[in-house]
């Protein structure tokens, strides 16, 4: 079944699909483009605030608990500041604001979902607007 | 606060508890709240909202029944986009979580209304059952492999002490993060709403400006209490694909 060359009446439907498909695409990203823009600067404010917390928080419990006052509080900061650089790097730098890296040449969903969540999709929005 | 200090602008996200009545819901107690009315309300009115709307289930839909449908494939395109196919299995709860907060919202909108999602034990109770589920759901999937998850690839083995303490700080910042912006963006929206409409009386005439800015900010209110629902959905599917995928 795989080997045989696809109908020529299938090809040509196949690449109608495709057109609709990516037409469809493009028409929906254009349309809420200003809507995912906002919800995607709503989420950096809250990034950095919140690694920092959990940085401060868990400096200040092992003071608590050893009793070492200042240091383990003042190394938690910077490792909680510098874990909410991070997470804003990755909301920024199309990676979604995940823990861990991820591969550039990746082509799973997550590619896919990074321009419809309006991380990739912000520049192209911003030249539409001007 | 603004009329002779009789009315404070959170005076609006007073706990009240309406069961054993008069007292203020303390913790500890079983007290049926103003906050848990809230929440039953939203609860009956996403239920009605999607068992009215279906009743029928007519095959050209008429008004209610396109929202319903709407609300049910906007979920389920949101899903497919980010997740893919996989995550068909966690429609539910995403469409459970959207749908509960979005009501939460909206009816905070409402005139006299109390808004459950301005309170941060709500929203942060809605994160961690997300943040719990999912890391149980990485470590089911994957085992011990989740742990690598902290490991940034590539990094040099050197950096590994100071890469590890950032990653996980990052990792458990995620339901600090999803809560703390649904219920920061609701309590501030909500209150600048009554320290500018405090000001419309104080300033006679010339009050309609700030009445203006009312009007145009409880549009802005509406608009965000669809945002952060849809970041709040948006983000639990990115965290269910993080669990699946890892990286």
């Amino acid at each position: 079944m795989k080997d045989d060359p696809p109908l020529p009446s299938l090809a040509k439907l196949d690449e109608k699909l495709r057109a609709a498909e990516a037409k469809r695409h493009r028409t929906k990203a254009g349309s809420d483009d200003r809507g995912q823009g906002l919800s995607f600067a709503l989420r950096i404010g809250t990034e950095i605030v919140a690694a920092l917390i959990v940085g401060v928080a868990i400096g200040y419990f092992l003071d608590r608990w050893l009793g070492t006052k200042p240091w383990f509080l003042l190394l938690f900061f910077v490792l909680g500041s510098a874990a909410g650089f991070m997470n804003v790097f990755r909301v920024v730098g199309r990676l979604g604001g995940q823990v861990g890296y991820r591969k550039g040449d990746d082509t799973s969903p997550q590619e896919e979902n990074s321009t419809r969540t309006g991380i990739t999709k912000t520049p192209q929005g911003r030249d539409a607007d001007n | 606060m603004a009329e002779g200090g009789g009315h404070s602008p959170l005076e609006q996200f007073e706990i009240k508890s309406i069961f054993p009545a008069g007292g203020h819901g303390e913790v500890g107690t079983l007290a049926f709240t103003n906050s848990s009315l809230a929440m039953v309300a939203a609860l009956v009115l996403v239920s009605a909202f999607l068992i009215f709307g279906m009743r029928r289930g007519a095959l050209v839909p008429g008004r209610m029944q396109s929202l319903a449908e709407m609300s049910y494939e906007f979920i389920a395109g949101l899903i497919s986009d980010t997740v893919g196919a996989e995550g068909r299995r966690y429609f539910p709860i995403i469409f459970s979580l959207f749908m509960f907060i979005l009501f939460g919202n909206l009816l905070g909108m409402l005139p006299y209304s109390f808004t459950f999602t301005s309170h941060i034990i709500v929203t942060f109770a809605l994160a961690a059952l997300v943040f719990i589920g999912v890391t149980v759901l990485a470590v089911a999937r994957h085992g011990m492999h989740f742990f690598s998850f902290f490991v940034p690839p590539g990094a040099p083995i050197a950096m590994w002490p100071l890469l590890i303490p950032i990653e996980v700080i990052s990792y458990l910042s995620r339901p600090i993060s999803l809560s703390v912006r649904l219920f920061a963006n609701m309590l501030a929206g909500h209150t600048l709403l009554k320290v500018i409409a405090g000001f419309i009386g104080l300033l006679g005439v010339f009050g309609i400006l700030p009445f203006a800015l009312v009007v145009a900010l409880t549009g802005l209110e509406i608009l965000i209490a669809f945002l952060q629902a849809y970041v709040f959905a948006i983000l639990t599917c990115l965290y269910i694909n993080d669990a699946l995928h890892l990286h």
